[in-house]
Protein backbone atom coordinates (compact mmCIF):
# COMPACT_ATOMS: atom_id res chain seq x y z
CA UNK A 1 0.00 0.00 0.00
CA UNK A 2 1.47 3.27 -1.16
CA UNK A 3 -0.14 5.96 1.02
CA UNK A 4 1.44 8.84 -0.88
CA UNK A 5 -0.75 7.85 -3.89
CA UNK A 6 -3.81 9.03 -1.96
CA UNK A 7 -2.23 12.36 -1.12
CA UNK A 8 -0.96 12.89 -4.66
CA UNK A 9 -4.31 12.06 -6.26
CA UNK A 10 -6.60 13.55 -3.65
CA UNK A 11 -8.48 15.91 -5.95
CA UNK A 12 -8.90 13.21 -8.60
CA UNK A 13 -10.30 10.82 -5.98
CA UNK A 14 -12.77 13.46 -4.79
CA UNK A 15 -13.84 14.18 -8.40
CA UNK A 16 -14.55 10.52 -9.03
CA UNK A 17 -16.27 10.12 -5.67
CA UNK A 18 -18.58 13.01 -6.59
CA UNK A 19 -19.33 11.44 -10.00
CA UNK A 20 -20.00 8.15 -8.22
CA UNK A 21 -22.29 9.90 -5.72
CA UNK A 22 -24.36 11.35 -8.55
CA UNK A 23 -24.57 8.08 -10.51
CA UNK A 24 -25.72 6.20 -7.41
CA UNK A 25 -27.70 8.96 -5.67
CA UNK A 26 -29.80 10.57 -8.43
CA UNK A 27 -31.38 7.18 -9.32
CA UNK A 28 -32.18 6.69 -5.63
CA UNK A 29 -34.24 9.90 -5.58
CA UNK A 30 -35.93 9.34 -8.96
CA UNK A 31 -36.60 5.71 -8.07
CA UNK A 32 -38.23 6.69 -4.78
CA UNK A 33 -40.37 9.35 -6.47
CA UNK A 34 -41.67 6.76 -8.97
CA UNK A 35 -42.00 3.99 -6.39
CA UNK A 36 -44.20 6.08 -4.06
CA UNK A 37 -47.22 6.38 -6.41
CA UNK A 38 -46.69 2.82 -7.69
CA UNK A 39 -46.57 1.44 -4.14
CA UNK A 40 -49.66 3.49 -3.27
CA UNK A 41 -51.48 2.01 -6.27
CA UNK A 42 -50.27 -1.49 -5.42
CA UNK A 43 -51.58 -1.14 -1.90
CA UNK A 44 -55.00 0.25 -2.95
CA UNK A 45 -55.76 -1.79 -6.07
CA UNK A 46 -55.67 -5.44 -5.02
CA UNK A 47 -55.07 -7.08 -8.42
CA UNK A 48 -52.33 -4.60 -9.29
CA UNK A 49 -50.13 -5.58 -6.36
CA UNK A 50 -48.80 -8.93 -7.66
CA UNK A 51 -48.42 -7.46 -11.15
CA UNK A 52 -46.36 -4.53 -9.84
CA UNK A 53 -44.27 -6.60 -7.45
CA UNK A 54 -43.31 -9.37 -9.87
CA UNK A 55 -42.93 -6.88 -12.72
CA UNK A 56 -40.50 -4.75 -10.76
CA UNK A 57 -38.75 -7.86 -9.41
CA UNK A 58 -38.20 -8.98 -12.99
CA UNK A 59 -36.13 -5.84 -13.65
CA UNK A 60 -33.64 -7.08 -11.09
CA UNK A 61 -32.92 -10.22 -13.10
CA UNK A 62 -31.09 -8.19 -15.75
CA UNK A 63 -27.34 -8.02 -15.00
CA UNK A 64 -26.09 -4.46 -14.61
CA UNK A 65 -23.45 -4.65 -17.32
CA UNK A 66 -26.20 -5.86 -19.66
CA UNK A 67 -28.43 -2.95 -18.72
CA UNK A 68 -25.61 -0.42 -19.21
CA UNK A 69 -25.00 -1.83 -22.69
CA UNK A 70 -28.64 -2.12 -23.75
CA UNK A 71 -29.80 1.28 -22.39
CA UNK A 72 -28.43 3.30 -25.34
CA UNK A 73 -30.76 1.37 -27.68
CA UNK A 74 -33.83 2.46 -25.75
CA UNK A 75 -32.65 5.97 -24.93
CA UNK A 76 -30.89 6.72 -28.21
CA UNK A 77 -27.82 7.81 -26.24
CA UNK A 78 -24.14 7.02 -26.83
CA UNK A 79 -22.74 3.97 -25.07
CA UNK A 80 -20.46 6.11 -22.87
CA UNK A 81 -23.18 8.55 -21.81
CA UNK A 82 -23.54 8.64 -17.98
CA UNK A 83 -27.31 8.98 -18.52
CA UNK A 84 -27.33 5.25 -19.37
CA UNK A 85 -26.02 4.45 -15.91
CA UNK A 86 -28.52 6.77 -14.22
CA UNK A 87 -31.41 5.21 -16.15
CA UNK A 88 -30.23 1.66 -15.45
CA UNK A 89 -29.70 2.37 -11.75
CA UNK A 90 -33.15 3.98 -11.55
CA UNK A 91 -34.68 0.73 -12.80
CA UNK A 92 -32.77 -1.25 -10.15
CA UNK A 93 -33.79 1.16 -7.41
CA UNK A 94 -37.39 0.91 -8.56
CA UNK A 95 -37.17 -2.89 -8.52
CA UNK A 96 -36.28 -2.79 -4.82
CA UNK A 97 -38.46 0.11 -3.70
CA UNK A 98 -41.87 -0.74 -5.15
CA UNK A 99 -42.04 -3.72 -2.82
CA UNK A 100 -40.72 -1.71 0.13
CA UNK A 101 -43.22 1.12 -0.33
CA UNK A 102 -46.12 -1.33 -0.64
CA UNK A 103 -45.02 -3.20 2.48
CA UNK A 104 -44.49 0.05 4.37
CA UNK A 105 -47.95 1.36 3.53
CA UNK A 106 -49.51 -1.96 4.45
CA UNK A 107 -47.81 -1.76 7.82
CA UNK A 108 -49.99 1.27 8.69
CA UNK A 109 -52.65 -0.05 11.10
CA UNK A 110 -56.15 -0.07 9.69
CA UNK A 111 -57.43 1.66 12.85
CA UNK A 112 -55.10 4.61 12.21
CA UNK A 113 -56.38 4.87 8.65
CA UNK A 114 -59.98 4.82 9.81
CA UNK A 115 -59.31 7.37 12.54
CA UNK A 116 -57.75 9.74 9.99
CA UNK A 117 -60.74 9.30 7.67
CA UNK A 118 -63.12 9.88 10.57
CA UNK A 119 -61.56 13.22 11.51
CA UNK A 120 -62.02 14.33 7.93
CA UNK A 121 -58.81 13.57 6.01
CA UNK A 122 -59.51 13.29 2.26
CA UNK A 123 -57.59 10.38 0.58
CA UNK A 124 -54.62 12.35 -0.78
CA UNK A 125 -54.12 14.37 2.39
CA UNK A 126 -54.44 11.18 4.45
CA UNK A 127 -51.79 9.50 2.29
CA UNK A 128 -49.32 12.39 2.56
CA UNK A 129 -50.07 13.38 6.14
CA UNK A 130 -50.68 10.05 7.87
CA UNK A 131 -49.84 6.90 5.91
CA UNK A 132 -46.59 8.03 4.29
CA UNK A 133 -44.99 9.36 7.52
CA UNK A 134 -45.90 6.15 9.34
CA UNK A 135 -44.34 4.09 6.53
CA UNK A 136 -41.03 5.97 6.75
CA UNK A 137 -39.14 3.35 8.85
CA UNK A 138 -39.91 0.52 6.42
CA UNK A 139 -39.26 2.66 3.32
CA UNK A 140 -35.97 3.85 4.84
CA UNK A 141 -34.80 0.28 5.43
CA UNK A 142 -35.45 -0.57 1.77
CA UNK A 143 -33.77 2.65 0.69
CA UNK A 144 -30.65 1.71 2.67
CA UNK A 145 -30.37 -1.62 0.85
CA UNK A 146 -30.89 0.10 -2.50
CA UNK A 147 -28.29 2.77 -1.72
CA UNK A 148 -25.57 0.33 -0.73
CA UNK A 149 -26.14 -1.91 -3.75
CA UNK A 150 -26.29 1.12 -6.08
CA UNK A 151 -22.85 2.26 -4.94
CA UNK A 152 -21.47 -1.23 -5.60
CA UNK A 153 -23.15 -1.68 -8.98
CA UNK A 154 -22.16 1.74 -10.33
CA UNK A 155 -18.50 0.70 -10.16
CA UNK A 156 -19.21 -1.95 -12.82
CA UNK A 157 -19.76 0.89 -15.30
CA UNK A 158 -15.99 1.41 -15.19
CA UNK A 159 -15.68 -1.62 -17.50
CA UNK A 160 -17.32 0.53 -20.16
CA UNK A 161 -15.14 3.51 -19.28
CA UNK A 162 -17.74 5.71 -17.57
CA UNK A 163 -15.82 7.84 -15.05
CA UNK A 164 -16.42 7.15 -11.33
CA UNK A 165 -14.61 5.34 -8.48
CA UNK A 166 -14.64 2.02 -10.36
CA UNK A 167 -11.87 3.45 -12.53
CA UNK A 168 -9.38 2.72 -9.73
CA UNK A 169 -10.43 -0.94 -9.83
CA UNK A 170 -10.03 -1.42 -13.58
CA UNK A 171 -6.89 0.68 -13.81
CA UNK A 172 -5.32 -0.92 -10.74
CA UNK A 173 -6.00 -4.37 -12.18
CA UNK A 174 -4.58 -3.45 -15.55
CA UNK A 175 -1.37 -2.08 -13.98
CA UNK A 176 -1.27 -4.71 -11.20
CA UNK A 177 -1.05 -1.84 -8.73
CA UNK A 178 -2.53 -2.84 -5.36
CA UNK A 179 -2.78 0.68 -3.99
CA UNK A 180 -5.26 1.69 -6.68
CA UNK A 181 -7.40 -1.41 -6.04
CA UNK A 182 -7.53 -0.60 -2.30
CA UNK A 183 -8.34 3.04 -3.03
CA UNK A 184 -11.24 1.92 -5.26
CA UNK A 185 -12.62 -0.62 -2.79
CA UNK A 186 -12.11 1.63 0.25
CA UNK A 187 -13.69 4.68 -1.39
CA UNK A 188 -16.72 2.62 -2.51
CA UNK A 189 -17.23 1.21 0.99
CA UNK A 190 -16.91 4.65 2.61
CA UNK A 191 -19.36 6.12 0.11
CA UNK A 192 -21.84 3.29 0.76
CA UNK A 193 -21.57 3.86 4.51
CA UNK A 194 -22.12 7.60 4.02
CA UNK A 195 -25.27 6.98 1.97
CA UNK A 196 -26.47 4.60 4.68
CA UNK A 197 -25.79 7.16 7.41
CA UNK A 198 -27.54 10.01 5.60
CA UNK A 199 -30.67 7.90 5.00
CA UNK A 200 -30.75 6.88 8.66
CA UNK A 201 -30.41 10.50 9.78
CA UNK A 202 -33.19 11.66 7.44
CA UNK A 203 -35.45 8.83 8.58
CA UNK A 204 -34.74 9.78 12.20
CA UNK A 205 -35.59 13.40 11.54
CA UNK A 206 -38.84 12.40 9.83
CA UNK A 207 -40.05 10.17 12.66
CA UNK A 208 -39.83 12.25 15.88
CA UNK A 209 -42.62 10.17 17.50
CA UNK A 210 -40.40 7.08 17.54
CA UNK A 211 -37.89 8.86 19.76
CA UNK A 212 -40.63 10.33 21.97
CA UNK A 213 -41.91 6.82 22.60
CA UNK A 214 -38.59 5.44 23.83
CA UNK A 215 -37.58 8.56 25.78
CA UNK B 1 -30.13 -1.20 -37.09
CA UNK B 2 -28.68 -2.59 -33.86
CA UNK B 3 -31.66 -4.79 -32.96
CA UNK B 4 -31.66 -6.61 -36.31
CA UNK B 5 -27.87 -6.94 -36.18
CA UNK B 6 -28.15 -8.48 -32.73
CA UNK B 7 -30.83 -10.85 -33.97
CA UNK B 8 -28.58 -11.79 -36.89
CA UNK B 9 -25.71 -12.50 -34.47
CA UNK B 10 -27.95 -14.60 -32.22
CA UNK B 11 -29.41 -16.67 -35.05
CA UNK B 12 -26.19 -17.18 -37.04
CA UNK B 13 -25.50 -20.91 -36.78
CA UNK B 14 -21.74 -20.46 -36.97
CA UNK B 15 -21.83 -18.41 -33.75
CA UNK B 16 -23.32 -21.37 -31.90
CA UNK B 17 -20.76 -24.07 -32.56
CA UNK B 18 -17.26 -24.74 -31.28
CA UNK B 19 -15.59 -24.07 -27.92
CA UNK B 20 -16.08 -20.29 -28.37
CA UNK B 21 -19.66 -20.75 -29.54
CA UNK B 22 -22.85 -19.67 -27.81
CA UNK B 23 -23.85 -23.25 -26.98
CA UNK B 24 -20.61 -24.00 -25.15
CA UNK B 25 -20.67 -20.64 -23.37
CA UNK B 26 -24.19 -21.28 -22.07
CA UNK B 27 -23.10 -24.67 -20.72
CA UNK B 28 -20.10 -23.03 -19.02
CA UNK B 29 -22.26 -20.30 -17.50
CA UNK B 30 -24.77 -22.80 -16.11
CA UNK B 31 -22.01 -25.07 -14.82
CA UNK B 32 -20.04 -22.33 -13.02
CA UNK B 33 -23.17 -20.75 -11.54
CA UNK B 34 -24.45 -24.14 -10.36
CA UNK B 35 -21.11 -25.03 -8.78
CA UNK B 36 -20.90 -21.68 -6.99
CA UNK B 37 -24.45 -21.94 -5.66
CA UNK B 38 -23.87 -25.49 -4.47
CA UNK B 39 -20.74 -24.53 -2.52
CA UNK B 40 -22.45 -21.43 -1.08
CA UNK B 41 -25.54 -23.44 -0.09
CA UNK B 42 -23.43 -26.05 1.69
CA UNK B 43 -21.78 -23.28 3.72
CA UNK B 44 -24.63 -20.83 4.28
CA UNK B 45 -27.73 -22.92 5.00
CA UNK B 46 -26.32 -24.96 7.93
CA UNK B 47 -24.48 -21.91 9.25
CA UNK B 48 -27.48 -19.57 9.06
CA UNK B 49 -29.80 -22.17 10.59
CA UNK B 50 -27.32 -22.91 13.37
CA UNK B 51 -26.93 -19.20 14.21
CA UNK B 52 -30.69 -18.74 14.33
CA UNK B 53 -31.33 -21.99 16.19
CA UNK B 54 -28.75 -21.39 18.92
CA UNK B 55 -28.73 -17.60 18.90
CA UNK B 56 -24.95 -17.72 18.87
CA UNK B 57 -22.48 -15.85 16.63
CA UNK B 58 -25.05 -13.37 15.29
CA UNK B 59 -22.19 -11.08 14.35
CA UNK B 60 -21.52 -13.41 11.40
CA UNK B 61 -24.83 -12.35 9.85
CA UNK B 62 -23.98 -8.67 10.29
CA UNK B 63 -20.54 -9.20 8.78
CA UNK B 64 -22.03 -11.05 5.82
CA UNK B 65 -24.51 -8.21 5.33
CA UNK B 66 -21.84 -5.54 5.49
CA UNK B 67 -20.00 -7.42 2.72
CA UNK B 68 -22.64 -6.02 0.38
CA UNK B 69 -20.97 -2.63 0.56
CA UNK B 70 -17.77 -4.01 -1.00
CA UNK B 71 -17.95 -3.59 -4.79
CA UNK B 72 -17.97 -7.04 -6.44
CA UNK B 73 -15.78 -5.77 -9.27
CA UNK B 74 -13.15 -4.80 -6.70
CA UNK B 75 -13.35 -8.19 -4.99
CA UNK B 76 -12.91 -9.94 -8.34
CA UNK B 77 -9.90 -7.89 -9.35
CA UNK B 78 -8.27 -8.17 -5.92
CA UNK B 79 -8.82 -11.94 -5.73
CA UNK B 80 -7.46 -12.62 -9.18
CA UNK B 81 -4.44 -10.35 -8.69
CA UNK B 82 -3.68 -12.20 -5.47
CA UNK B 83 -4.49 -15.79 -6.49
CA UNK B 84 -3.78 -16.05 -10.21
CA UNK B 85 0.04 -16.00 -9.82
CA UNK B 86 -0.23 -18.81 -7.23
CA UNK B 87 -1.70 -21.18 -9.83
CA UNK B 88 0.83 -20.60 -12.59
CA UNK B 89 1.09 -23.63 -14.85
CA UNK B 90 -2.08 -25.29 -13.56
CA UNK B 91 -4.03 -24.77 -16.77
CA UNK B 92 -7.15 -22.64 -16.21
CA UNK B 93 -7.05 -22.88 -12.40
CA UNK B 94 -5.47 -19.44 -12.14
CA UNK B 95 -8.58 -17.89 -13.71
CA UNK B 96 -11.17 -20.24 -12.28
CA UNK B 97 -10.23 -20.39 -8.58
CA UNK B 98 -10.34 -16.65 -7.79
CA UNK B 99 -13.50 -16.08 -9.83
CA UNK B 100 -15.34 -19.03 -8.29
CA UNK B 101 -14.17 -18.05 -4.79
CA UNK B 102 -15.42 -14.46 -5.17
CA UNK B 103 -18.74 -15.62 -6.59
CA UNK B 104 -19.18 -17.94 -3.58
CA UNK B 105 -18.40 -15.04 -1.22
CA UNK B 106 -21.03 -12.93 -2.99
CA UNK B 107 -23.65 -15.68 -2.89
CA UNK B 108 -23.30 -16.35 0.83
CA UNK B 109 -24.87 -13.14 2.34
CA UNK B 110 -28.35 -13.52 0.78
CA UNK B 111 -28.40 -17.27 1.52
CA UNK B 112 -27.20 -16.77 5.09
CA UNK B 113 -29.68 -13.96 5.73
CA UNK B 114 -32.51 -16.03 4.27
CA UNK B 115 -31.68 -19.08 6.39
CA UNK B 116 -31.13 -16.96 9.48
CA UNK B 117 -34.30 -14.88 9.30
CA UNK B 118 -36.34 -17.88 8.13
CA UNK B 119 -35.39 -20.03 11.09
CA UNK B 120 -35.36 -17.26 13.71
CA UNK B 121 -38.79 -15.99 12.66
CA UNK B 122 -40.49 -19.32 12.97
CA UNK B 123 -43.69 -18.77 14.95
CA UNK B 124 -42.65 -19.42 18.59
CA UNK B 125 -46.04 -21.04 19.19
CA UNK B 126 -45.29 -23.70 16.56
CA UNK B 127 -41.87 -24.29 18.09
CA UNK B 128 -43.35 -24.60 21.59
CA UNK B 129 -46.03 -26.97 20.36
CA UNK B 130 -43.38 -29.17 18.77
CA UNK B 131 -41.36 -29.21 21.98
CA UNK B 132 -44.52 -29.93 23.95
CA UNK B 133 -45.15 -32.97 21.79
CA UNK B 134 -41.76 -34.24 22.89
CA UNK B 135 -39.64 -33.52 19.82
CA UNK B 136 -35.90 -33.26 20.34
CA UNK B 137 -33.93 -30.18 19.32
CA UNK B 138 -32.99 -31.78 16.00
CA UNK B 139 -36.55 -32.87 15.33
CA UNK B 140 -37.91 -29.39 16.06
CA UNK B 141 -35.38 -28.05 13.61
CA UNK B 142 -36.01 -30.61 10.87
CA UNK B 143 -39.77 -30.91 11.11
CA UNK B 144 -40.84 -27.40 12.14
CA UNK B 145 -38.21 -24.70 11.78
CA UNK B 146 -36.81 -25.83 8.44
CA UNK B 147 -40.17 -26.16 6.64
CA UNK B 148 -41.29 -22.83 8.10
CA UNK B 149 -38.03 -21.20 7.00
CA UNK B 150 -38.24 -22.47 3.42
CA UNK B 151 -40.00 -19.43 1.90
CA UNK B 152 -37.32 -17.04 3.16
CA UNK B 153 -34.56 -19.52 2.29
CA UNK B 154 -35.92 -19.66 -1.23
CA UNK B 155 -36.07 -15.90 -1.51
CA UNK B 156 -32.41 -15.88 -0.45
CA UNK B 157 -31.57 -18.60 -2.97
CA UNK B 158 -33.36 -16.76 -5.77
CA UNK B 159 -31.55 -13.50 -5.17
CA UNK B 160 -28.24 -15.35 -4.78
CA UNK B 161 -28.85 -17.15 -8.08
CA UNK B 162 -29.60 -13.91 -9.91
CA UNK B 163 -26.56 -12.31 -8.40
CA UNK B 164 -24.24 -15.17 -9.32
CA UNK B 165 -25.50 -15.39 -12.91
CA UNK B 166 -25.13 -11.63 -13.26
CA UNK B 167 -21.72 -11.38 -11.62
CA UNK B 168 -20.33 -14.33 -13.57
CA UNK B 169 -20.70 -11.95 -16.53
CA UNK B 170 -18.27 -9.49 -14.97
CA UNK B 171 -15.94 -12.36 -14.02
CA UNK B 172 -15.19 -12.68 -17.74
CA UNK B 173 -13.00 -9.63 -17.26
CA UNK B 174 -10.70 -11.66 -15.00
CA UNK B 175 -10.69 -14.60 -17.39
CA UNK B 176 -13.72 -16.73 -16.45
CA UNK B 177 -14.91 -17.72 -19.91
CA UNK B 178 -18.69 -18.00 -19.93
CA UNK B 179 -21.40 -15.83 -21.47
CA UNK B 180 -19.54 -12.78 -20.21
CA UNK B 181 -16.85 -13.51 -22.81
CA UNK B 182 -19.17 -12.09 -25.48
CA UNK B 183 -19.51 -8.86 -23.54
CA UNK B 184 -15.76 -8.66 -22.92
CA UNK B 185 -14.74 -9.48 -26.50
CA UNK B 186 -17.53 -7.41 -28.00
CA UNK B 187 -16.47 -4.44 -25.89
CA UNK B 188 -12.78 -4.88 -26.76
CA UNK B 189 -13.47 -4.93 -30.50
CA UNK B 190 -16.50 -2.57 -30.41
CA UNK B 191 -18.79 -5.23 -31.92
CA UNK B 192 -22.02 -4.14 -30.26
CA UNK B 193 -24.32 -6.85 -31.68
CA UNK B 194 -22.07 -9.45 -29.99
CA UNK B 195 -22.16 -7.55 -26.69
CA UNK B 196 -25.90 -7.05 -26.75
CA UNK B 197 -26.51 -10.61 -27.94
CA UNK B 198 -24.44 -11.90 -25.01
CA UNK B 199 -26.39 -9.58 -22.70
CA UNK B 200 -29.71 -10.93 -23.94
CA UNK B 201 -28.52 -14.49 -23.33
CA UNK B 202 -27.45 -13.72 -19.75
CA UNK B 203 -30.76 -12.01 -18.96
CA UNK B 204 -32.68 -14.90 -20.51
CA UNK B 205 -30.68 -17.39 -18.48
CA UNK B 206 -31.31 -15.42 -15.28
CA UNK B 207 -35.04 -15.27 -15.98
CA UNK B 208 -35.17 -18.97 -16.76
CA UNK B 209 -33.30 -19.87 -13.56
CA UNK B 210 -35.61 -17.67 -11.49
CA UNK B 211 -38.68 -19.24 -13.10
CA UNK B 212 -37.34 -22.72 -12.42
CA UNK B 213 -36.67 -21.89 -8.76
CA UNK B 214 -40.13 -20.35 -8.42
CA UNK B 215 -41.64 -23.61 -9.70
CA UNK B 216 -39.52 -25.70 -7.33
CA UNK B 217 -40.47 -23.38 -4.47
CA UNK B 218 -44.15 -23.87 -5.29
CA UNK B 219 -43.86 -27.63 -5.03
CA UNK B 220 -41.50 -27.77 -2.04
CA UNK B 221 -42.95 -25.14 0.30
CA UNK B 222 -45.91 -26.23 2.39
CA UNK B 223 -49.13 -24.65 1.03
CA UNK B 224 -49.99 -23.60 4.58
CA UNK B 225 -47.13 -21.07 4.47
CA UNK B 226 -47.70 -19.53 1.07
CA UNK B 227 -51.17 -18.09 1.60
CA UNK B 228 -52.59 -20.45 -1.02
CA UNK B 229 -54.75 -21.90 1.72
CA UNK B 230 -56.66 -19.48 3.95
CA UNK B 231 -55.27 -18.96 7.40
CA UNK B 232 -55.69 -16.72 10.38
CA UNK B 233 -54.35 -13.25 9.76
CA UNK B 234 -51.81 -12.09 12.26
CA UNK B 235 -51.46 -8.50 13.45
CA UNK B 236 -51.20 -6.63 10.16
CA UNK B 237 -48.61 -4.06 11.15
CA UNK B 238 -46.15 -6.52 12.69
CA UNK B 239 -46.51 -8.93 9.80
CA UNK B 240 -45.78 -6.34 7.13
CA UNK B 241 -42.78 -4.89 8.94
CA UNK B 242 -41.40 -8.37 9.46
CA UNK B 243 -41.91 -9.32 5.82
CA UNK B 244 -40.31 -6.23 4.45
CA UNK B 245 -37.39 -6.46 6.86
CA UNK B 246 -36.88 -10.04 5.75
CA UNK B 247 -37.18 -8.98 2.12
CA UNK B 248 -34.56 -6.34 2.66
CA UNK B 249 -32.27 -8.94 4.17
CA UNK B 250 -32.81 -11.50 1.49
CA UNK B 251 -32.58 -9.22 -1.50
CA UNK B 252 -29.04 -9.35 -2.76
CA UNK B 253 -27.47 -6.64 -4.77
CA UNK B 254 -27.39 -7.53 -8.40
CA UNK B 255 -24.09 -6.80 -10.05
Amino acid sequence: MDWSYIGDNWSDILDRAWQHTQLAGIPLIIGLLIALPLGWLGQRVRWLKPVLLSGSGLLYTIPSLVLFVVMPIFLGTKILDPVNVIAAMTLYTLALLVRTVTDGLEAVPESTRQAATAIGYPPLKRFLGVELPLAVPVIASGLRVAAVSNVSIVSVAALLGIPQLGYYLTDGYKREYWTEIWVGIGACVILALLFDLVIQLIARALTPWLRARTA
Amino acid sequence: MIITDTWKWLTDGSNWSGPDGIGHRIVEHVWYSGLVLLIALIIAIPLGSWIAHTGRAKWLVSIANSLRAVPSLGLLFAASMWLTPKFKGDGDAGFLVPAIAVLVILAIPPLLAGAYSGVSETDPAARDAAKGMGMSGMQVFGKVELPCALPLMFSGLRSATLQVIATATIAAFVGLDALGAFLRDGLASSIYPEMIGGSVLVAALALLADLLLALIQRTVVSPGLTGRTPRRRRGGADEATRLSAAGAHATGSSS
